[in-house]
Order: C-alpha cells, then structure tokens, then sequence
C-alpha cells in the first residue's frame, strides 16, 4: 500500500511539531523517519497510524483519504518501541491476538489461527519460546515477537517506532539486518522512526531527515550521505568540523565571501610536510586509540579552533604524533554550504551533532 | 504477631557510613514493636478473651441466634450491592483519569477522595437530608412508597460513598504507569474497545483490581457511621454486624457482643492476609510497568 501525506499539521499545546508537511511512500519500500529527539518523527509516525488526528492536511493510504477511518480499520502494524506485548499471554497468544479478536470477521477456525500463529513463530525464530511470557524474554525477542504479532493480522503498511532504540548495540546490528532481510521477504511497505544515522542508512530504502517538524531532504542512504543539502543533513550524518574562512583549504577559498568550509574528521589527512598551500597548520592535542581508529583532537595554529582528524592505525603509526607537535592538514574533500543554507544557529547544530548519537 | 520485641543483629551487612548506631535502630524497633503491640495485638486479643469469657457455648449460641444472622445477612447484602457498584464506577473514574486528558481532571481525582475527608456520620445525615421523609426527595419517596432511608437501599448508598475511592485510588497509579500503549496496541491489532477492555486493560490491572475489591470489602462490612445514621437500627432488619455489635453491647450482653465482633476480626485477619499477597502482586505489575517504558516516556516526537 501507498501512503501520501499532505500538508499535514499538528501542534500540541503551544508547540507545532509537524509543519505543513508532505510526503509520498511508494509501495514495498522501508523508509527510515530520521532526525534528532523532538523533530516529529514520533508523532508523524502516530499519525500515519491514527492513534493521532492531524491538525489539517491529509493522509491518504493508496490514493484514498484515511481520516475516517479508526485505528482498528487502517490495518496498520505498529510496533512500539517498548514493544507493548501483552504481559499475561504467552508468545503464542500474543501473536495470535489480532486474529482471535477478528477471529468472526475473518472467518478462521482454530486449526487455522494455530498454524498461521506457528509459522509466524518460526518467521521470527521464537518456535523455543513459544509458552513463554514477555517478561522471560530478552529485549531482541520481545521485539520478534511484537514484529510477529503486528504481521499477523497481515498488515498493508507497517509502522515501528524507534524499533531497536531499547536494546544494546550487538543486539541491535543483529536484529536491523533480521528486519531488512525479513522486509525483502514480505515487501510489505514499512516506515521505522530512528534517531540512530547508522541505523537509517544501513537498513532503509530510502531515507526521510526530519528536523523541527519539517522534511529537511528525502533519499537514497548514498544521495544522503553524498549529497547533503543543507548543513543541517550534513551534520546530523557525521562528526563535522568547521574550518573558518581566511586559512580555508582548497576550493572553499576560491569560493570566499566568509564563509564556513565543513569537513569530515575522516576526509583529514595529517601530513608532516607542509608544502602544500591549501593545508593548514594545526597543533596535536589529545590522541585516542578507538578500535581500528585513531582519534587526534587539535587545534588550528591561526585561529585555535579545534578540530578533529580520524586516521587508520596504520597511517597513524607510520606519522607516529605525539601530542604538542605540529602537523599540517590536508582536507580530501570540503563542503562549503550557501549562506541561505547556513542555519543562523550554526553553534548549537554542532554541538548536537558533533558526537553520533546511538 | 509476636508482643516480644525481636531485635536481630546485621550479621553480614556492615553499616553504611552515617547509618544510626545500633542502640539508636534498637530503641526505634523497640519502639514500633510496643506500639504495635499496645495499640493493635492487646484490643485484638482482649476481643476473643472476653468473646469466650463465658464459655464456648455462649460464644456459640451469640453466634447463631435469630437477630445475630439477620445482621449478617444485612452486611452481606449491603455488600453485594456495594462492593460491585464501587468495582465498576472505580474502574470507569480510573480509566478516565489514567487514559485520558481533559479539563476538571484535577477536580475529579480531588473528588474521588472526598469521602475520605468526610466523616461518615456527614455522609449518612448527607443522605438523610436527601432522602428522609422531610428531605429533598422525601414528599416524591413517599408518595411512590419508596423507601429508602432506614431500609436496604439508603445502607448501600451510604456504603457506596464511603467506600467510593478504595478501588478507584488502587487502579489509577496503575494504569498511569502501564500508559496506553497496550490498549493501542490492541486497537491496532483490530480489536474493538470493548475486547480491548476485557483483554488487555483488565488482565493488566487485575491483581490491583483484586487489592482494592478487599480493601474496599474491609471497608463495606465494617463501616458503622454513616450506616449507622441512615439504617434506623431495626433489630433483625437493618442491624448489620457492627451496629448489632452496637446494640448487644448496649444491653450489656459484652460475651454476645465480642462473640460478634470476633467475626469482623476474622475477616480483618483475612484482609490482612489477602491485602498482603495483593500488594506484592501490584507491587510487581507496577514494577513491570515502569521497567517496561517511561524512560522515554516524555518524547512524542
């Protein structure tokens, strides 16, 4: 099924948290909702579900308007985040729910709801776990089977909030690869709401980034990532740093008038040799061994702002820094963003978005 | 329940830093447990020594005799309107107030505990007034031969509002807790409100439910102020338990009248017993509740 938002609005108390906002989700995709805590992606989610009314604007589920009918009525899986299984039943029947309370609609005899509950159960691999009880689940299972259960009732769109947000970082991988297999499997058109850019980028078809109730730019994870179009994307998606004009490297130079060059930690190459004119000089501050990558924090010579270069350990080990000395860096690519799409807040956009958040 | 305060000594646990010395914890506990025994083991004790003053036969025959049943018979009539009528006007206020968001929210909860801050003779008299032959809808009662006032139904009215927030006051942390994300998820699920209810929103309230069906029980066959205003004391009609202990007592028949009252302690023992399970079952349900979200509770976005 399609869904279409049009200009949708909703403000709760004095604050709008969705703003005059479109957009189109075609059949059998996975979308990912991403962008920082209180952007609206929650409550967009809320409302593509009905269990919240738009202010105004429309959403229409395969070209036909959705605003009369219930939550019951848009046969719409929703998966919360806190998974919302029913504590007194067991796996089993907390997948079979939705088809024992429909069981007359549907016409469905036992035999029928049993199988239909069983093979869902080996969907999600749970067949050992099928008598117990939510609260002897781990936070990966009860997932499953909140997933199992909203499939059920074989739902024409399928909506997860912040899906793998409650569960720890190994689980998570594990289980957001599970998902995008599972979705190549059923292509049934699903949106998931992360605040998590790996997440986004690694499991949807296509991604929405969301800030302050508005769509800031819609993609593939790759248009994304390399292609940003405001600073706002930019940041959200990595560590930046933002190199002031005069000593600006490279083309943003040309470009001058002012304006602020951003580049990521990763696109910095240290170098000892400072004979290329577009590199600046920079002092070694602090030097971090994270994993297979070296974090050095620096200042800038001209201008003491800080800035960070992440290097392999190899590349590391063959400059061998020690805190103190100076090096020149070189920026393997820059961004430079039109003043228009400077937001005037820039401090406060790094600053949240200077370390990801997972 | 022991009388003999029992102290025992931390064996593994050392203090914690800035804890009380243990001659400080010794004089509390020693303290607590003589209060305890003074205020609550020694009336309770003295009550089945006097109830079998005068012999087990005695304590039998106050038991069993005409009048005795009959006010046993009112308690549990009086009940079985009352308790039921609470369970479902606690479980409607509760719903409201845990699921929903609307104006006077405030002015409901405040209230549901009114009558915990009304003495019952008031609520009886409040009845009276209302009901009496020369209250406000007395002329219309009479005229129809309605009677309400010193008969059955003005006892269940006066227990209904005095016993109003026992159910109610269980269920609405509860609920608050559990949010309504099951319920939604329910609904989502194609149920209707009504399966929602009864499959979702009562299996996960039950154990509370259960605690304040007996705490407000306790309350209902106990309650002796505001019945006692509105029921007239007919002997054998309208006496329930305590107001027949009341009336034996009165006659200075004290074996007939503690025999009677070792029932009520009886089912105080009950209660106790029943009221214990329960909270560590809500305790557990609740704890389940906020494990199970609010950590993000706040972010609707």
């Amino acid at each position: 099924m399609s869904v279409e938002l049009k200009g949708l609005n909703k403000t709760f108390g004095e604050v709008a948290t969705i703003k005059n906002l479109d957009l189109a989700i075609p059949t059998g995709e996975l979308v990912a909702l991403l962008g920082p805590s209180g952007c609206g992606k929650t409550t967009l989610l809320r409302i593509i579900a009905g269990l919240e009314a738009p202010d105004s604007g429309a959403v229409l589920f395969d070209g036909e308007s959705a605003a009369s009918r219930s939550v019951r009525e848009r046969r719409v899986g929703f998966v919360f985040q806190h998974y919302a299984l029913f504590r007194h039943l067991s796996v089993f029947e907390n997948i079979a729910f939705g088809l024992r309370v429909q069981r007359k609609r549907l016409g469905l005899s036992e035999a029928e709801i049993c199988r239909k509950v069983r093979s869902l159960i080996e969907l999600v691999q749970m067949e050992h776990l099928a008598w117990h009880y939510p609260a002897q689940l781990s936070g990966g299972q009860r997932q499953r089977v909140a997933l199992a259960r909203s499939l059920a009732v074989e739902p024409r769109l399928l909506l997860l909030d912040e899906p793998f947000g409650a569960l720890d970082n190994h689980v998570r991988r594990e289980l957001r690869r599970w998902l995008r297999r599972l979705h190549d499997d059923l292509h049934v058109t699903s949106v998931f709401v992360t605040h998590d850019t790996e997440e986004a980028l690694e499991v949807a078809d296509r991604v929405v980034i969301m800030n302050e109730g508005r769509i800031e730019q819609i993609g593939t994870p790759e248009e994304i990532y390399d292609h940003p179009k405001n600073l706002f994307v930019y940041s959200f998606l990595g560590h930046t740093n933002s190199i002031a004009s005069p000593a600006t490297p490279s083309e943003a130079a040309a470009e001058g008038s002012g304006e602020v060059a951003f580049v990521r930690p990763h696109d910095l190459i240290p170098v000892r040799d400072g004979s290329d004119p577009s590199s600046i000089a920079a002092q070694v501050r602090h030097v971090q061994f994270v994993g297979p990558v070296v974090h050095i924090e620096l200042t800038t010579l001209n201008t003491a702002e800080p800035i960070e270069a992440h290097v392999s350990r190899d590349d590391f080990a063959t400059l061998c820094l020690q805190p103190g000395e100076t090096v020149w860096l070189r920026a393997r690519q820059v961004r430079v963003f039109a003043p228009d799409a400077l937001p005037s807040r820039r401090s406060e956009f790094q600053s949240g978005s200077a370390r990801p958040r997972t | 329940m022991n009388a003999t305060p029992t102290i025992s000594r931390p064996k593994r646990e050392p203090l914690a830093a800035g804890s009380e010395s243990p001659v400080v914890r010794r004089t509390l506990i020693g303290l607590a447990v003589a209060a305890v025994a003074a205020f609550l083991v020694l009336p309770l004790s003295a009550i089945l020594i006097e109830a079998f003053s005068q012999g087990i036969a005695v304590y039998f025959a106050s038991l069993t005799e005409p009048h005795t049943w009959a006010a046993i018979r009112a308690t549990v009539l009086v009940c079985s309107f009352a308790v039921p009528a609470n369970c479902v006007f606690g479980v409607v206020a509760a719903w409201c107030i845990a699921k929903f968001d609307f104006p006077g929210k405030s002015v409901l909860v405040a209230f549901i505990d009114l009558p915990l801050s009304v003495s019952p003779v008031i609520a009886g008299l409040l009845f009276v007034l209302l009901f009496g032959a020369r209250g406000v809808f007395g002329p219309f009662l009479t005229e129809h031969h309605i009677k309400i006032i010193f008969a059955i139904p003005g006892m269940v009215m006066a227990t209904v509002f005095v016993t109003f927030p026992f159910v109610a006051r269980e269920l609405i942390p509860l609920m608050e807790a559990q949010g309504s994300d099951d319920e939604l998820a329910g609904l989502s699920l194609g149920a209707s409100g009504w399966q929602t209810f009864w499959r979702v929103t009562l299996p996960n309230v039950k154990w509370g439910l259960l605690y304040g069906i007996v705490l407000c029980t306790a309350r209902a066959l106990g309650e002796f102020g505001a019945v006692s205003v509105v029921s007239g004391l007919i002997r054998g009609e309208t006496n329930t338990i305590p107001l027949h202990v009341q009336s034996l007592y009165d006659d200075s028949r004290f074996a007939a009248a503690f025999a009677v009252a070792s029932l009520l302690t009886v089912f105080a023992v009950i209660t106790l017993v029943l009221k214990t399970v329960l909270e560590r079952k809500t305790a557990a349900a609740l704890e389940g509740a906020l494990t199970g979200r609010g950590r993000r509770e706040g972010e609707r976005a």
